[in-house]
């Protein structure tokens, strides 16, 4: 072994690596995010597409005589959109979640921990990630579905505003969900039920108007009911409620979820001890 | 007078009914290379992770190249290394992935000829492509060292790098960690082989009940606490006992000393009073003596 050193040295001036480039540090989380998605794209992206068609198939064929969507629309056209922002937005919570849940329990969340991240630059890069994820899936689900039914898109830029805001709403409460997590089936949980039940009474299958009156109160409680019905509105240029309610609901739900969740990333709630 | 490069006032944590640090004191000049001691539980890794920003402190202050670890986090942890105790690894990507990944959250991109003499240093370059699952234990540990060094840190803090690891890769590390040291980074080490810090650091402090209960050079720590000894195996060991001796290993017998001078007159004394030498042997002070008589008199 070499000799003890008694003294400290006298330090030497060392050189910088690299270059420095501004917003470097969020940048790479989200690039590593998405990286993380699509090196297994066939189990984040393919499978819940896979999932979506199943549904589309089973439904479409079991229900398309017996359920109403909107007036003369076709059941299967109907019954589409509702499906691609199903998946999209269960993907959207699905990616952060699992992210952090593995990053924890594995340890390796110290890898962001450590750098000189902020916590806006944190939520941001999973959030993005996230809501990037459920376009893909959403896209994927509409893709394979053009030989099945033809979709109008009466409104596109809607169809992009409800995708984004409620891929941005579930991204942030994965990103919660996962931070309070312990264990994979403490979020399982919240996964099944609480995403899944709000999903699924969201009218993805129906119009909320063949519902009784008390499910149809109900089912105006529910924010992912917005999400989706404003979703529709792009492709039909008809929906249950105003696409502009729908607008304001999904948008105040997100921006109340994302100050909660930067409230809990700055208080270091859970990551930082 | 240059800036410290760690600077620790008033230190204090606790988690529910344990304090895990009670007001720790420290302050590490650059170019050092520091020794952070203590059992299990002392407060070693709560006292890093706070420097780390990974555990919020409850009090106190802590600096890293003067720059507040809470209030000025950006300026401190861009200065600062971490290379973490557990094993930990993202199972997604590759060796040079990773590092590249890692630059990046620290703000700062083309720096592949700094990974690539990272790499090179650590014996990683034929691993470089290799996903993280595919390593063994110690390329792992490499690769957290490696992870540590993106961004060149004037600071580096290693929290018990060689745990579970070979005595070559072992050997290897310590070389490295010595010329990053010569080039300027100051080092802080906790490990648990006390040989090793007693080789490679010039001070150190020692730790206990989240406290500072020792802390000066390592020769002085060796001078202050350690006495030499004299281990004899005699024919009659009552008489070594008589003499001051105590039961040692296997049958021998110790005695303590301050000075070499000592050592004649014991064994003129052994001769006289027919103890029957038949073997013996001196003991160096050593850091393990120390340890254990600092932790014990705290």
């Amino acid at each position: 072994m070499p000799e003890v050193s008694q003294q400290p040295r006298q330090p030497a001036e060392l050189p910088p690596v690299g270059r420095e480039v501004p917003l470097a540090g969020f940048r790479t989380l989200l690039y590593k995010e998405v990286l993380r998605f699509w090196k297994v794209a066939f189990q984040t992206v393919a499978a819940p597409v896979l999932n979506a068609v199943l549904f589309l198939l089973i439904f479409a064929h079991v229900l398309d005589r017996h359920v109403t969507g909107y007036g003369e629309v076709d059941y299967t056209a109907f019954l589409v959109p509702g499906l691609a922002m199903m998946s999209l937005l269960q993907n959207a919570f699905a990616n952060s979640s699992s992210s952090l849940i593995q990053s924890k329990i594995t340890g390796n969340i110290v890898f962001v921990l450590l750098p000189p991240l902020s916590y806006r630059e944190f939520y941001s890069a999973y959030v993005i990630a996230s809501v990037l994820r459920g376009l893909f899936v959403g896209a994927g689900v509409l893709l394979v579905s053009i030989p099945f039914v033809h979709l109008p898109l009466a409104h596109p830029l809607w169809i992009l505003a409800f995708g984004v805001l409620g891929g941005a709403f579930l991204g942030s409460l994965g990103v919660i969900a996962g931070i309070q997590a312990d264990k994979f089936d403490q979020l399982a949980a919240f996964q099944n039920f609480l995403i899944m039940p709000l999903t699924m009474l969201s009218g993805v299958f129906y119009s909320i108007h063949s519902l009784p009156p008390l499910w149809q109160d109900v089912s105006h409680a529910n924010p992912f009911f917005y999400m989706i019905d404003g979703f529709r509105y792009g492709f039909f240029g008809q929906s249950d409620v105003s696409p502009w309610l729908s607008l304001a609901v999904v948008g105040f739900c997100f921006v109340a979820l994302a100050v909660l969740t930067l409230a809990m990333l700055a208080r270091g709630y859970k990551l930082r001890a | 007078m240059t800036l410290p490069a760690i600077r620790i006032s008033g230190v204090t944590k606790r988690y529910g009914a344990l304090q895990a640090l009670g007001g720790v004191d420290l302050e590490i000049e650059q170019g050092e290379f520091f020794g952070l001691l203590g059992p299990n539980g002392a407060g070693k890794t709560t006292l890093i992770s706070a420097l780390a920003g990974l555990v919020r402190p409850d009090g106190g202050t802590l600096e890293v190249m003067g720059h507040d670890v809470v209030s000025d986090y950006r300026n401190a942890r861009r200065r600062l290394g971490v290379v973490p105790q557990e094993l930990v690894f993202d199972p997604f990507f590759s060796v040079r992935e990773m590092l590249r990944i890692q630059s990046g959250y620290f703000g700062i991109r083309g720096n592949d000829d700094w990974i690539d003499e990272i790499l090179a240093n650590l014996d990683l370059t034929a691993k470089a492509h290799q996903n993280m699952r595919a390593l063994s234990g110690g390329m792992k540990r490499r690769v957290l060292v490696a992870q540590a060094l993106v961004h060149r840190p004037p600071v580096i803090v290693l929290d018990e790098p060689t745990a579970g690891v070979d005595v070559e890769l072992r050997q290897g590390l310590w070389q490295f960690i010595r010329k990053l040291n010569r080039d300027g980074h100051t080092i802080v080490l906790t490990t648990h082989y006390l040989e090793e810090a007693e080789t490679l650091c010039g001070r150190i402090a020692m730790l206990k009940g989240g406290r500072v209960v020792a802390l000066d050079s390592t020769a002085n720590l060796l001078q202050r606490f350690a006495t030499h000894t004299l281990s004899v195996r005699v024919e009659r060991p009552e008489i070594a006992a008589s003499l001051g001796g105590v039961n040692g290993e296997a049958g021998w017998m110790e005695f303590a000393f301050e000075s070499y001078h000592e050592v004649e007159p014991l064994l003129a004394r052994l001769r006289e009073t027919g103890a029957g030498l038949i073997e013996m042997r001196l003991g160096e002070p050593d850091l393990e003596r120390v340890f254990v008589e600092v932790m014990h008199s705290a």
